[in-house]
């Protein structure tokens, strides 16, 4: 379990001050001056020696992100864009830092900046964190007028800080289509290459960063990266918010270790699963997108990038959907897949086509009005889909449905059984969406 | 260059292309929906991926460029394979997704038989679909009179977006909605206002957007395809004429890149209507102040009788707008041999003169020169209006480097779909770009290639001469006119103009110009005038002139007309056509006149026999042979023979006179402006529709 001295949240729960005065007495902004006279590349090694990978879902190394921005200039600025546009169901880590702990947010951007040349950054935030937009544009309006961040502060960085208000689309959390929707443009995903390194926002090399990576770098950078690595496990290192959600007696966000086991996080933490542990049905580990785990698979499961891969699911953003044994599994994959037939932006043809098929045979599997044929189609749709569209919500879309199908494939076996045994007429006419 | 493996066979290709276009280098199809050579790429089908070894998924080709290919770690070049299992399934999957929400009612759309996705599913699909459930239905769109849209067989590959939004530069068309709710629209649900909007019917690669007015006529495998050439403006556009028995049915691009791409206006795509209406199928004498039927014999004979012992100085001829080389030609001979100077092509009055040099009234850049333009000067034109398709042209440019390129305007001020400088209305603004003293010249210093259009609108007026030499005079202040590059460009309104003034049908020695004409018409002192297609004059002026009309509609001339010869419209004959850059070619019949109308040059060389002065030919062969031995340069068809550039340097030093008085477009409407297109339906709607936007244009009626 996570030591308190440990922790890089100290107020994640918003016991304390939100503000620059509780911020500070936290620590946040102390010798951030000096970290910074250090230069450019010793922040982004840092970075890298801390071993910190994003905490936005696909674990990519930040330093090593970092390292691609260009060096030097060739006319075009550097931006940071910061995506806050936390969309994922059940995930809900970064509104807790944007609401109580926003100057870590925004002293971390100012490392970023400073570490990739950019003078500017742009936080990009969910249209529906309309709380959040204003506690975090209120922490800003402090650094501003502590001189702490704007042209001409304290810590001899020119940098500016913008907050910009999405309008509530999942797709924009993808970080192409977060450029255009900044931009201005239809929040529709770009093609890569060229990437966002090369041709980013407005045309120019652009980094986008998850809320959580970039809050955790000020204390990478203040106690080192040999502490922060010491954290977790090897590739896997350093402390991760969880927010666990669904049949736990109590529902949290929490920062825990990487790597801690599953059963530790949900009885220590969460209260237990409702009913007790062997009431445990599934676990989806890492947000709505990556695949289930059954219960079976849960009792020694660690908590990180590697181990979670290696049983074809993810880490994801860490949010831990529980789910006991008065689940209907099926249905709620059909309510995820629901989700992402929702918010597919119907760019390109096997997410706009294939998310709305496969919403369609679940919605009908969770009451067994299918055939079991088509549970092996289903599949292969899925596959279909996965690899083969511009952006990754393809995959997001694919992969809850591919771990039904692979741990649960029972069930719905079960549900076409019941149903063929005793079909229910249909009684009311549904009109055709 | 770089190296590829394309299938096993190693391949050198351009550097900077993408991985589809290198395929199709090495032989290899790629199929595709969304990508097209022409407009921006947006890889959202994924009908095109393909498999690169050393990436985990397959790679959508048409947007990854071969530099971004890396070579394997042996130092082997990029390995692409397009026709292994994971790329069949690729594609068989991507099939099957388009087909979920696509009706499948092949049996009565029209693009049957020429559908990409008909011919794709064939070739790339599987042989079933595995989709259960209900269908998507999306309600029709009003896209105009032009554009019928079937939206649930639409399969968003956007291509008629992006074609409205960057080749047309109008922003009329998109999607709104999300996911499988997306639908292309343009919203507000009014007719799309371009000039070129039908393009995006033939973009379209399913039967979601067809054309209006042929819809359900006819079905692609039955009709007869000629390859032609259009005539509703001067830059002759490369067409190809479908015709099914005597009837044509549809008009289509074809692509010719030197011209127009493979785009075409609206008038040159549904002017076929136009084809069937108002149509004199027969031979007309005026009696008793009627018009009435009358054999092939009576017409030549009525002229015959008027033409005997005419005085040559009585008799005048005006070629029309549409008139190709051959009849031109021969009734030029036809005015020679009645020893009458007084021959015009320049309907409008245009002060264009062929003996100041063939530079002087050609579009010398060429309209691919467009291309490489840095600095364009539209004197007295509004290209939207008089050559759609070389309009687009200019946008093509500014749009590849908006930076590198500036427009200026002399004339009216209108949406031309690029920014420009506003520069003044009229001759003023002309001559101190003349004279090196305009701010125009500061801004487009160190061009390389700068243009200038003067256009119809600035040299038909009194003052057209001196317009084309202060025009020219412009040209060498702009530093235009180099040893190897021509920017000097006329640009022309009428088909027939370019090819008229090349074979000199202009009045000879003595001769009376159109106004000349007129006036004299209208005095009595011009007993016989030939009008060859002429219909843009103002008939009123003929006075008691006995008016012979030859052509094939019945518009203002056959009004006025005492003898009506019916001839043929440009798809009924083998014709030779100049456009504006003076570049012959060649159209070609689809169909056979009408009735009793013939081939115009048949009907002047048959005249001529009557009246005695027989023309020295008896085939369209010997004819063309006559012409080529007399003007060279009309025998390459297809190329540009360019014309001295020294003329034009000669041209600026004349010293015109001009007047005050801004330049004003001679179009008055697009739709309207020729005989064919007067009697279309079609264009009529549309001319309507535009009118009407103009005027009611307040948002809430309708």
């Amino acid at each position: 379990m996570l030591a308190d001295k440990d922790r890089i949240f100290t107020n994640l729960y918003g016991l304390h001050d939100w503000g620059l005065k509780g911020a500070m007495a936290r620590g946040a902004w102390d010798g951030t001056k000096d970290i910074l006279a250090r230069g450019h590349e010793e922040v982004i090694e840092e970075v890298k020696a801390s071993g910190l990978r994003g905490r936005g879902g696909a674990g990519f190394p930040t330093g090593l992100k970092w390292s691609f921005m260009p060096k030097e200039s060739d006319g075009r600025p550097n931006y940071l864009v910061i995506n806050a546009d936390e969309s994922e169901p059940g995930t809900c880590k970064d509104r807790e830092i944007m609401r109580h702990d926003p100057h870590l947010l925004i002293e971390g951007a100012m490392f970023a900046s400073f570490a990739m040349r950019a003078h500017t950054c742009y936080i990009y935030i969910r249209g529906e964190f309309i709380r959040e937009r204003e506690r975090l544009q209120a922490a800003i309006d402090q650094a501003y007028e502590a001189k702490l961040i704007g042209p001409g502060n304290k810590n001899g960085w020119d940098f500016d800080l913008y907050l910009h208000h999405g309008a509530g689309a999942y797709i924009c959390g993808e970080e192409t289509a977060l450029l255009e929707s900044l931009e201005g443009k239809k929040g529709m995903p770009r093609l890569k290459p060229p990437f966002p390194a090369n041709v980013g926002l407005y045309g120019a090399p652009t980094t986008v960063n998850n809320v959580e990576s970039i809050a955790a770098v000020p204390d990478i950078m203040r106690r080192g990266a040999a502490w922060f690595a010491g954290l977790g496990k090897p590739n896997n290192t350093g402390t991760k918010l969880f927010a666990i959600s669904g049949h736990v007696n109590e529902p949290c966000v929490v920062e825990e270790e990487m790597g801690i086991p599953l059963r530790e996080l949900l009885d220590k933490h969460c209260g237990g699963v409702r009913g007790g542990w062997d009431n445990l049905l599934t676990v989806i580990p890492g947000g709505s997108s990556v695949p289930c785990l059954p219960a079976d698979q849960c009792n020694d499961l660690d908590m990180d990038f590697d181990t979670l891969k290696d049983l074809q699911t993810g880490l994801g953003t860490a949010a831990v959907i529980v789910m006991d044994k008065s689940t209907d599994i099926v249905r709620a994959i059909a309510r995820i897949s629901y989700f992402y037939k929702h918010e597919s932006c119907g760019q390109c043809t096997p997410c706009r086509e294939g998310t709305g098929w496969m919403w369609r045979v679940l919605e009908r599997m969770a009451e067994g009005k299918a055939e079991k044929r088509e549970i092996d189609m289903l599949f292969d749709v899925s596959k279909q889909v996965e690899g083969h569209t511009i952006c990754a919500l393809g995959d997001a879309a694919a992969w809850p449905v591919q771990g039904l199908i692979r741990n649960f494939r029972h069930v719905i076996e079960e549900r076409i059984d019941q149903y063929a045994a005793k079909p229910i007429p249909a009684s009311v006419p549904v009109a055709a969406e | 260059m770089p190296k590829l493996i394309i299938n096993d066979a190693e391949v050198e290709v351009p550097d900077g292309i993408t991985l589809i276009q290198a395929c199709e280098l090495a032989g290899v199809e790629i199929p595709r929906f969304c990508y097209h050579e022409r407009l921006s790429i947006a890889g959202n089908c994924r009908m095109c991926l393909v498999q690169v070894e050393g990436m985990p998924k397959p790679v959508a080709s048409c947007a990854m460029g071969v530099s971004d290919l890396r070579p394997g770690r042996d130092g082997t070049p990029p390995t692409i394979y397009t026709d292994n299992e994971m790329v069949k399934k690729a594609r068989e999957g991507v099939m099957e997704f388009l087909l979920v929400n696509h009706p499948l009612d092949c049996p009565i759309c029209d693009q049957g038989g020429e559908c990409d996705l008909q011919d794709q599913a064939m070739a790339y699909g599987f042989d079933g679909g595995r989709f259960a459930d209900n269908k998507r239905a999306v309600e029709n769109k009003y896209l105009g009179p032009l554009i019928g849209t079937y939206m649930n067989r639409c399969i968003h590959c956007t291509r008629c977006v992006r074609f409205m939004t960057e080749v047309a530069g109008v922003e009329e068309l998109g999607a709104i909605g999300r996911g499988e709710d997306m639908e292309i629209t343009t919203y507000l649900e009014q007719g799309m206002m371009s000039e070129l909007s039908g393009n995006v019917v033939d973009l379209c690669p399913v039967g979601a957007l067809t054309s209006k007015p042929y819809a359900f006529v006819s079905r692609p495998w039955e009709l007869s395809k000629v390859d032609s050439v259009d005539v509703m403006d001067a830059v002759g556009s490369a067409i190809r004429v479908d015709s099914r028995d005597r009837e044509v049915l549809r008009i289509l691009p074809r692509p010719f890149d030197a011209v127009n791409e493979e785009w075409i206006t609206d008038k040159t795509r549904h002017v076929w209507d136009g084809l069937r209406t108002q149509r004199l199928d027969r031979p007309y004498i005026r009696e008793n102040g009627k018009l009435r039927p009358a054999t092939w014999d009576e017409a030549f004979g009525v002229i015959a009788e008027k033409l005997d012992g005419l005085d040559g100085k009585r008799f005048a001829a005006i070629a029309g707008d549409l008139a190709a080389l051959e009849e031109t030609y021969a009734l030029k001979q036809l005015s020679d041999a009645l020893s009458s100077p007084n021959t015009d092509c320049r309907q409008d009055g245009a002060k264009l003169d062929p003996t100041l040099g063939r530079a002087s009234y050609l579009f010398n850049s060429g309209i691919a020169g467009i291309d490489e333009a840095d600095a364009i000067l539209l004197v007295g034109t509004n290209p939207r209006l008089e050559a759609a398709i070389l309009n687009a042209r200019i946008r093509k440019r500014y749009r590849a480097d908006p930076h590198s390129l500036t427009v200026g305007v002399i004339g009216e001020e209108s949406d031309l779909h690029y920014p420009y400088e506003y520069l003044g209305a009229g001759p003023d603004t002309l001559s101190q770009i003349a004279d090196g003293s305009h701010e125009f010249l500061k801004s487009i210093e160190g061009a390389k290639r700068p243009m200038v259009i003067v256009g119809q609108g600035a040299l038909a007026r009194k003052d057209g001469a001196g317009v084309l030499a202060m025009a020219a005079k412009a040209a060498q202040a702009m530093g235009a006119l180099t040893k190897e590059w021509n920017g000097f460009n006329v640009l022309h309104t009428a088909a027939s103009r370019t090819g008229a003034l090349d074979l000199g049908f202009v009045p000879g020695k003595g001769g009376k110009d159109v106004d000349g004409i007129l006036n004299a018409a209208e005095k009595g002192d011009m007993d016989v005038v030939y009008l060859l297609g002429a219909d843009e004059l103002e008939v009123d002026r003929l006075g008691k002139a006995f008016v012979i009309y030859q052509g094939s509609h019945g518009d203002r001339g056959a009004h006025r007309a005492d003898v009506i010869l019916p001839g043929a419209a440009y798809t009924e004959k083998d014709a030779l056509y100049v456009n504006t850059e003076g570049r012959p070619q060649s159209g070609a019949r689809a169909i056979f006149p009408p009735g009793e109308a013939r081939e115009d040059w048949k009907i002047v060389r048959a005249l001529s026999e009557r009246l005695g002065k027989t023309l020295p030919y008896d085939s369209l062969a010997q004819l063309r042979s006559r012409m080529f031995a007399d003007n060279p340069h009309l025998a390459l068809i297809g190329t540009i023979s360019p014309a001295e550039t020294a003329v034009l340097a000669n041209l600026a030093k004349t010293d015109g006179k001009v007047s005050k008085g801004g330049f004003k477009s001679p179009i008055a409407d697009f739709y309207l402006t020729n005989p064919i297109a007067r009697a279309s339906a079609i264009m009529a709607q549309l001319s309507a529709m535009h009118a009407e936007a103009e005027e009611g244009a307040t948002g809430t009626d309708g």
